[in-house]
This record gives C-alpha cells, structure tokens and sequence, in this order.
C-alpha cells in the first residue's frame, strides 16, 4: 500500500497527479488551504478511481502548525510513504517588487513553507528509511527574470534544498523527484500574454506521474524546457537584463 | 503575511463562438478553479455575465459579446456516487463522456445524453437536452433530482421540483439565465451491458418514417432518424431509423458477453460519415450513399454505445468542415397534429433551397415542464446549414412556416431568431421572467442570445 499525501491538492495538476496515484491503489490524504475544497478534490478522486481519499487543511504560512499536521495526516493514512508538494502560488508580482509584505508572502508560499513541511515528512521518511519525496518545481526558478524573480527565486531555492535534501536521504533509501515545470493551463498562465507552450494540467500529470514511475531525479515537464532553460541560462547577464520577457 | 481573501481571478480575453462558429463573439473569460473564485465573479460590480460549459451550445448563448463569461470546466468534481440508487452527486461542468468513462464500466450509464458526448451536465440542464430515448424517459433535467445554483448575490440556492421549485423550473432550459449551476444530483441508468440491441429500418418517405416511430415506440427506448433531405416527390424524407434498447446479457452473444461493461469496443457498422468537404453535390451523394449500404431489410444488430449514440463524435470537429464562416444547426418541433404536413412543407422548401445539409435527424418527443423548454409532444427536425448567402433569410421563412404549424425552435441551438418570433414560440415566456427577475432583479445574467431575442423585456 502506497499512502501519499499531497500538498495543495486542489491545484489542477495536483488533481490529475491523485487520481493517478489513486488508479494505482495508493491511498491518499489530500491537503489544501480550504478544507471544503480539498473535500470536492477527495471526494472527486474517490468516485472516479473508486477509493476512499482523505482529506484535510493545511496552511503553508503557519509554520507552527506543520508538525502537528504531518503527524495527523500520517496517522490518518496509517502511516505514510510519499508525499507531493503541489502548492505554490504566483502572488502579486507587481506589488511584490516594492512590498516586501507580499515579497515575504509569496516566498513563504512557494518556498519556506515547503521547506518546512518537507523537513518534517523526511524525518519520517528517514526513520522508516523508505518512500518518497516530489517536490514541483518550475522552470521559473532557473533564471531570474525581471517580471516574477520573487516568485522565480523561490523555486529557485526549492530546487536547490531539494538536490541537497536527496543526496542526504539517498543513503537512506528515500527517494527525492524535483519537478521543473513549463508553463502548464492553469490560473498561472490564464489571461496572461506569452504563455507559450502551455500543456494541460492532465498531461503535465501523465509526465509527472511517470517520471515518478522511473524514479527519476530532475525532470522538466514537458521534456523540451530542459534545452529551452539551457538556452535561456547561457544569454550572458549584460544581454539578459535587457530582455523583457 | 499573505492574504486569504479570494480576489476575482484574471480574465482571458478571448475570441469565443459556439459549436456552429458562428457566430464569433470578444469576451473577457474567467475560468475559477474554486467555489470561491466563482463567486468572486459573479458578485463583482460589473458588467453582465454568463456561464459557459463545454461550449456546445451552437449559437450564442454561451457567448455575451464585450461582456464577461464564466467558463466552468475546472469545477468538474464527481461527490458521491451510491451503486443502490444510481444517485450521482457531482459538480456542473462534469460531461457526459465523464460519466461513461466512470461509469459505464460499473455498470451505470446517463439517463439521457444528446448527440454528442462532450457536454456539460449544467449545460444539459440550462438548455433542458433530450436524447434518443426523449418520448420515452424525457430530457436529462428530469432525472435530476436538485440542483445548487449560484444566483447574482452570491448565494447559492437549493432547486428542485419542491423546493424553490419556480427557479428549477426558470433553470430547467433557462440558457443560464438565472444564475450558475454548480452542483446537482443525478439519477443513474443501470444498464447490463455497454452494447445496444436495435435495428436498422428503411423507412422510404415522411409517412413511412412516422409509422415507423409509431410502430417500434412501445418496443424501443431510443429510437432516431436519420434522414436524407435531397429526395423528393414521393421518396421526400426517406429516411434510416437507428432503434435500440440496452442489451441484456442474454441478449449479447459470447464473445461480447465476457466482458459486457467494456467501454473500448468498435464493432457495428458506423453510419458512414467520410466526406472531403461539403457543398450540395457531395451532400447529396453522401445521402445516396448512406442510404444504399442500409437498404437490406431491417435485422435486429448489436451496437456498442459509441456508435449507436454518438456516431459525429468520432469526427472531432466536424463543423469545421463547413468552413470558415461556419453553420447553423435549425432544430424545430411541431405538435403531433401539425407534424406531418409540417415535416413535408419544411423538407420540401429545404430540397428547392439546394442548401443542402447532410445530417438531418428526426425524432419523436415526448412532453417537457420547463418554461423555456424545447421538447413538445410532436416530431423534431434537426437540418445544418452552413453559412451562405441568404441563408438567415431562408431560415426565417422556415420560422414562419414553424410558428404557423405551433411549433417551436431550439435555443441551445439558434444564433439568429427574432425576437417576435421567440415570444411567439415560447408562450411561458412571462412565468418565467418572473421567475428570472426575483432571482436576478438586475439582470446580472445575460447572454449574446439573451440580449437578441429580448428575452427579459
């Protein structure tokens, strides 16, 4: 029995990703901020892949309460093997270049929240000395741009607590997958101009959910970010500061 | 610290149109995630609003040009299912093909479902749909049991038939007018089996194909027509019915009967649907076609439900084929009296207009309760039309010959009704702006089709 618990359920990927897991058998405790949301999502994945999802509320800012959270959300699941941190959110970007309020917010959103959660599920993870950590992460985090580096740095932080996070756990049998993902068809990238490229959340699922499968290290969703990314990090920094995308 | 109040999400500005693509319409869409966000749209001091499903709908009444419209898809969460009673408990933007890839495999199939797969089922209720089984078990709306709809103050509103049943019956093909629907419980079909036992009959002409409903009524749940609108003289309306009950496992031979709910099946004969592009020669060699390969006599077939139920939709998008400008689709209903003579006179003006449109359905209705419903006892006739020339000005002389008959036209299907012409099709219009005005004092909730047939002046 897999049991899983999934951060920011709610979000579409996240959604597609559970009734992945859940067509395969695991057994999932899905978390998000408003409890009768992440219920819809529980109840949605149990009718469609004939299970009984969990579900319950977390928030990713109140530090205080994350270990009391993961403890419970184990003890629900009646123990647990992975978990998938699926929140993150785009913030006010405009107001976040001089607020440093709504700066702080959308780092404890996408970043020292996670960290947080994360740290408390490894040492589960480490003890039993088996499972599972997937961290989605974004593509924004690999080069800071002048219209959402606040957001991008805290992916970019992300990524890196994740490598070093599965290189101490590897000795420990527990696995850690970081996500990079492209610009996906949600609320990230509805009405927003230059969202290129954009697969849907069921897809950026598929992908996730088999390079989990393969237990893949780094994967970019889709494939093809990883030479975008590529390309993107070599434009020297005196070229890229005048770029507008 | 972050906020947690939920802000109206951003808006797409987008180009939308119906299924018809005509005609095209410049809106700010919103597709909320949440519960919330969806009510932070619909309560927004601003302009005029109007959900959207899977945009099935032909015409324009999921599109409000220069306005706003709420695209639901991402409220599709199935809540609770019970396999004793069938009852599904689901959110609106669920479709069809949702419910049969979930469901069919249990053993569970829509009570009703209209000629495409892909619909909403909130669309379904605000355009009341009918299927092939509609003289038999009616439209879907009638195998809901409530709905939850968010009216224009935000709040959501219980509906059913005994509770605040005036605004059920105002959204029972209501084109979205009163409010969101958001949540609803449906009653499940239990079927044994994913496959279809029916026949293939020729009926040669309009009076043959009447018999011919008449005749298998009591013997088949779904029943169609399908019919080839280039003949003329005394083979007018020649016609193939497609009929069919769900097959029993008894009825299924061996090969199919050891895995009976299978969903992937491709085995009956399609009615062929393979044309380069169409104009009124291809048009009609595909009717002379199609209605050569059924000339042998009536037998009794297995179908699978793909086939039976859905044969346009193993073509994506088929109205693409008509072209840039796109089509009209013009469904019409007489009373049972006026049915023949009015079936004649429409096929016999369509025949002379060379407007040649390939699919033409006919079917039998039964009796239907909305106040803006479509469904009347009576026959229906659905005939395409791809944008042309004077082609809006024939179909208002089909309008005339409809409304002289008391027959009525389809709304989910329309993008080019006058406004009289509705008012006198649709004589519960004034119970049902009432019902629409205590929900909806400041017409919040209006559409491209709303404000062109003036349906709350």
């Amino acid at each position: 029995m897999n049991r899983v618990l999934i951060l920011g359920a709610t979000s579409p990927i996240a959604r597609a990703l559970a009734l992945r897991f859940a067509s395969d058998g695991a057994q999932l405790y899905l978390a998000a901020r408003n409890a009768d949301e992440a219920r819809r999502v529980a109840e949605d994945v149990s009718a469609r892949a004939g299970v009984t999802a969990l579900s319950g509320t977390f928030d990713a800012s109140d530090f205080a309460s994350h270990d009391e959270f993961v403890r419970h959300a184990a003890a629900a699941l009646g123990g647990l093997d992975g978990v998938v941190v699926c929140f993150g959110t785009l913030g006010d970007e405009d107001s976040a270049q001089t607020d440093p309020g709504e700066a702080l917010a959308t780092i404890h959103q996408n970043f020292t929240g996670a960290v947080s959660l994360i740290t408390l599920a490894a040492r589960h993870l480490e003890q039993q000395r088996s499972g599972f950590i997937i961290v989605i992460g974004s593509v924004a985090g690999e080069r800071g741009r002048k219209k959402n580096y606040v957001y991008g740095s805290a992916k970019g932080a992300l990524a890196t607590f994740a490598q070093g996070l599965r290189g101490r756990l590897a000795a420990s049998g527990v696995h850690v997958m970081t996500v990079k993902l492209g610009t996906v068809d949600t609320r990230m990238t509805w009405g927003r101009e230059g969202a290129l490229l954009t697969i849907a959340p069921a897809k950026a699922a598929d992908l996730i959910y088999a390079a989990y499968r393969k237990r893949a290290e780094v994967v970019y969703v889709p494939w093809f970010w990883r030479l975008i990314m590529g390309a993107i990090r070599m434009i020297p920094e005196s070229r890229f500061k005048r770029v507008s995308f | 610290m972050t906020t947690n109040t939920i802000s109206v999400p951003n808006p797409r500005r987008a180009l939308l149109a119906g299924w018809g693509r005509y005609p095209l319409s410049e809106s700010d869409v919103y597709r909320p995630d949440r519960i919330a966000e969806l009510q932070a749209v619909v309560t927004a001091n601003s302009t005029s609003l109007i959900a959207r499903g899977a945009g099935r709908a032909y015409g324009d009444a999921a599109l409000n040009d220069q306005n706003r419209v709420v695209d639901l898809t991402r409220l599709n969460r199935m809540l609770s299912f019970d396999p004793a009673t069938g009852l599904l408990r689901c959110e609106a933007a669920v479709t069809i093909a949702e419910l049969i890839d979930v469901f069919l495999p249990r053993g569970f199939f829509p009570p009703v479902t209209p000629g495409t797969r892909f619909v909403t089922l909130g669309g379904s209720v605000a355009a009341d749909v009918h299927g092939k089984n509609h003289h038999r078990d009616s439209s879907l709306a009638s195998h809901v049991t409530w709905f939850d709809l968010m009216i224009a103050s935000g709040e959501v509103i219980r509906c059913s038939r005994e509770e605040n049943s005036a605004l059920f019956w105002a959204t029972v093909g209501g084109m979205g007018l009163t409010g969101v629907i958001l949540e609803l419980e449906l009653r499940m079909r239990h079927v044994e089996s994913a496959y279809l036992d029916g026949e293939l009959i020729r009926a040669g002409n309009v009076d043959a194909a009447i018999e011919a409903f008449e005749r298998i009524d009591a013997q088949y749940g779904y029943s169609v027509a399908w019919i080839d609108c280039n003949s003329t003289k005394s083979a007018l309306g020649r016609s193939i019915l497609n009929v069919g009950n769900f097959a029993t496992l008894d009825q299924l031979p061996p090969n199919l009967a050891q895995n009976p709910l299978s969903t992937m099946p491709k085995l009956s004969p399609r009615v062929p649907f393979n044309f380069p592009a169409v104009n009124s020669l291809t048009v009609r060699a595909f009717n002379a076609v199609n209605y050569a390969i059924h000339r042998e006599k009536a037998a009794h077939t297995i179908f699978d439900w793909d086939s039976f139920f859905y044969p346009l939709d193993s073509i994506r998008n088929w109205p693409r084929i008509y072209g840039k400008r796109g089509f009209v689709q013009y469904q019409c209903v007489w009373p049972p009296a006026e049915s023949r003579a009015g079936l004649v006179e429409v096929l016999e003006a369509i025949t002379r207009s060379r407007r040649g449109s390939f699919l033409a359905v006919l079917k039998k209705f039964g009796a239907q309760d909305g106040l803006l419903s479509f469904p009347m006892p009576g026959y229906t006739l659905a005939i395409d039309f791809p944008v042309t020339d004077g082609m809006l000005e024939f179909l208002d002389t089909l309008d005339v010959m409809v409304l002289k008959r008391g027959g009525r036209v389809y709304l989910a299907k329309d993008a080019r009704m006058s406004p009289e012409t509705f008012r006198a099709m649709y004589p519960n219009l004034g119970n049902w702006q009432a019902a629409k005005s205590s929900a909806d004092p400041e017409n919040r909730f209006s559409s491209s089709l709303s404000r062109r047939l003036r349906m709350t002046e």
